[in-house]
């Protein structure tokens, strides 16, 4: 793995004019670098604008401000044809294994698909190449020929997947592509996640709101809430050593499937919920739910600093 | 030993479809203890919603038919047998139901006062305003601030974690013996679900009521539940106290779940186990044992004969798989499953 960043945000902003000039801060400032070859997981809860964050890198939305360099050139602002050159490296993989794969055509012409908009392959050696895929991801040849409904989730989330790695790009968001899915399913997509990017070199933004599965994917994370990054870190570290009190809590409330774990350790369980990201708390955004908050969480947006080397975290205390 | 508040004997539903009969349920049985907390722990298609919602008599006939067993309630009473206007006297004053959605569960004409007092009122023919005040009551009960602004309230108002506490306080109105959620905390975010699971333990303590909570988050099962009873392909695969299923399980099923769950100090470069294949078509069950297709430990016996509920140290904890039988080859337990290591 290098160090050298394949995907770099810049105070990377995507707000929503809402009616009646509302505005909607979904991603207010993201900063972090993703390398190559690793999974960089991103964490938080409904509303953080994680989803909205990983929507943006992929160019289904325009950014408001700020900059997304992948590969050394920035992508913020694409052409029409620029863009298609750029989905070429750049593919997504959906939460909802239904909703996500389109009813009325064959698996076979699904995952082609892309394969013949970019001009990779077609007639046999596309059907070729369809059948490689298929078997990629565990399933076989004859399915190509059957339609979305006939699969199970598990089986559909495959499907999916290999329509993303069929143009054979470098880069793949991954936007909460297990959620759908039972725990032991869950286990096989995880896994094959993880074959996919030793046999490919692929590298991962895996975006989901269950920590332990993240952990367990996720070489970095990056933890998300009300639109700001609030702490990046190694896996392990932020596991063994989270610094910001809504990781804290986030890691805590976690139930452990080990009765006797769950009862010795000590829990934070957080006051209150999420304000809505229209009108959010002036200062740090995490203050009015904050075990530790003091004044001048009220008054200024704490920086997100470097305080280890490779963890960040934006709080006062620190 | 007094009697158990529900005891399911050998049930079984089915829904009759154009496609043919799916056998949802296929003979479960079961008993719950007063103020007991019992979990019900599967996968999709387990049969555990369905299992829960037969005890309320809430899946629709047809297609749904309970086609064998009974469901003793206090000893006396089979809830199969009853007619629909006798079950609504049953649902609310004697069990209460949270569901899974609290988006789209609640009325969202009505304000969340009146539907916590709405039941109230037709059980127990009380005012409008002492009805009022036992919500105000509820609310206070389920954590909520503000209970007195919040009956006024209507559900969109109210965040997910909000919505599902006035579910609980709806379900607690008429102080039921019997408290049944269905994925009470599945919809929600950790933190909020961390909140809810503290509310239910609470009024569990607090009311003393029984408990079955339906859920496939072996968190959430180690968190609430006293006993825990693990469904697969519509039947009961293990049943046992909480250490019975967490620290002996003896189904390699249970063993599968306990396996495919990421555990926070896990070795990240290590493959999650993860179970292969998918439950088998519940249009036409398979001959032996369920599990077999999937189970590496599956004998030439499993594929043939369905298993008995073996006894594993009495009757509190059973496993429905051969490899229980005194003459079954000895297989080493994954050892790594749940909390086995600690053993």
């Amino acid at each position: 793995m290098s160090d050298a960043p394949i995907l770099e945000l810049t105070d990377l902003r995507k707000h929503f004019n809402l009616s009646g000039g509302r505005v909607l801060k979904a991603v207010d400032g993201l900063n972090f670098n993703v390398r190559r070859g690793e999974t960089f997981g991103l964490v938080g809860e409904s509303g953080c604008g994680k989803s909205t964050a990983g929507r943006t890198i992929m160019q289904l939305y325009e950014p408001t401000s700020g900059s997304i360099k992948f590969d050394g050139r920035d992508v913020s602002r694409l052409t029409k044809s620029e863009r298609m050159k750029f989905t070429k490296e750049m593919q997504m993989v959906f939460q909802d294994p239904y909703a996500s794969l389109n009813p009325r055509m064959t698996v076979g012409k699904i995952i082609g698909e892309g394969l013949e908009i970019h001009g990779l392959a077609s007639g046999r050696k596309r059907t070729e190449r369809v059948a490689e895929l298929l078997d990629a991801v565990g399933l076989n040849e004859e399915h190509a020929n059957r339609f979305p409904h006939e699969f199970s989730g598990g089986q559909r989330q495959r499907i999916g997947i290999a329509r993303a790695l069929a143009i054979e790009p470098k880069f793949i968001v991954a936007d909460e592509p297990i959620s759908a899915l039972d725990v032991s399913v869950q286990a096989q997509v995880v896994n094959l996640f993880k074959k996919l990017q030793r046999e490919r070199d692929l590298t991962y933004l895996f975006i989901a709101h269950d920590l332990a599965m993240v952990k367990h994917i996720s070489d970095r994370i990056g933890v998300m809430y009300l639109g700001k990054l609030v702490e990046v870190a190694d896996s392990d570290e932020l596991n063994a050593n989270p610094l910001h009190p809504y990781t804290q809590s986030l890691l805590s409330a976690i139930p452990l499937p080990d009765p006797e774990q769950q009862k010795s350790r000590e829990r934070i369980i957080l006051k209150g919920e999420i304000p809505s990201p229209l009108n959010p708390p002036s200062g740090c955004p995490f203050r009015t739910r904050c075990p530790h908050a003091m004044d001048v969480c009220a008054q200024t947006m704490p920086e997100f600093k470097e305080v280890k080397p490779g963890h960040f975290v934006a709080c006062h205390l620190y | 030993m007094s009697t158990p508040l529900l005891e399911v004997n050998n049930l079984r539903v089915s829904f009759k479809m154009h496609a043919g009969e799916v056998q949802a349920v296929r003979g479960v049985s079961f008993t719950l203890d007063k103020g007991e907390v019992l979990a019900i722990v599967g996968e999709s298609g387990s049969g555990k919603s369905v299992t829960a919602q037969t005890l309320m008599r809430l899946t629709p006939t047809p297609p749904s038919y309970i086609k064998e067993g009974s469901i003793l309630y206090e000893g006396k009473t089979d809830i199969t047998k009853l007619s629909e206007a006798q079950m609504r006297k049953v649902r609310g004053a004697e069990m209460g139901m949270i569901f899974q959605d609290p988006m789209t569960s609640l009325n969202p004409t009505m304000t969340v006062g009146m539907q916590i007092a709405e039941g109230i009122r037709k059980h127990e023919k009380l005012s409008k305003k002492v009805a009022l005040a036992r919500a105000v009551e509820l609310l206070k009960l389920v954590g909520m601030s503000n209970p007195e602004g919040r009956i006024h309230q209507y559900p969109h108002e109210l965040s997910g974690g909000m919505r599902q506490r006035v579910m609980i306080a709806i379900a607690l109105a008429c102080h039921p013996k019997l408290l049944i959620a269905d994925e009470p905390t599945t919809a929600l975010d950790v933190t909020i679900q961390a909140q809810i699971m503290d509310v239910m333990r609470d009024v569990q303590e607090k009311t003393g009521t029984s408990i079955i909570l339906i859920t496939h988050d072996l968190g959430v099962v180690a968190e609430l539940a006293q006993r825990v009873i693990v469904m697969y392909a519509g039947q009961v695969a293990e049943q046992g106290s909480l250490h019975d299923i967490f620290y002996n399980p003896r189904h390699p099923y249970t063993w599968g779940l306990l396996k495919s769950v990421p555990r926070l100090d896990s070795d990240r470069n290590s493959d999650l186990s993860s179970i292969p294949g998918t439950p088998p078509d519940l249009y036409a069950p398979p001959k032996g044992c369920a599990f077999a297709a999937r189970c590496p430990y599956a004998m030439k016996l499993c594929l043939e004969n369905d298993p008995p509920q073996f006894e594993i140290d009495g009757p509190a904890h059973t496993a429905k798989c051969w490899l229980n039988h005194p003459d079954a080859p000895k297989v080493d337990r994954p050892i790594e499953t749940g909390g086995a290591a600690h053993v």
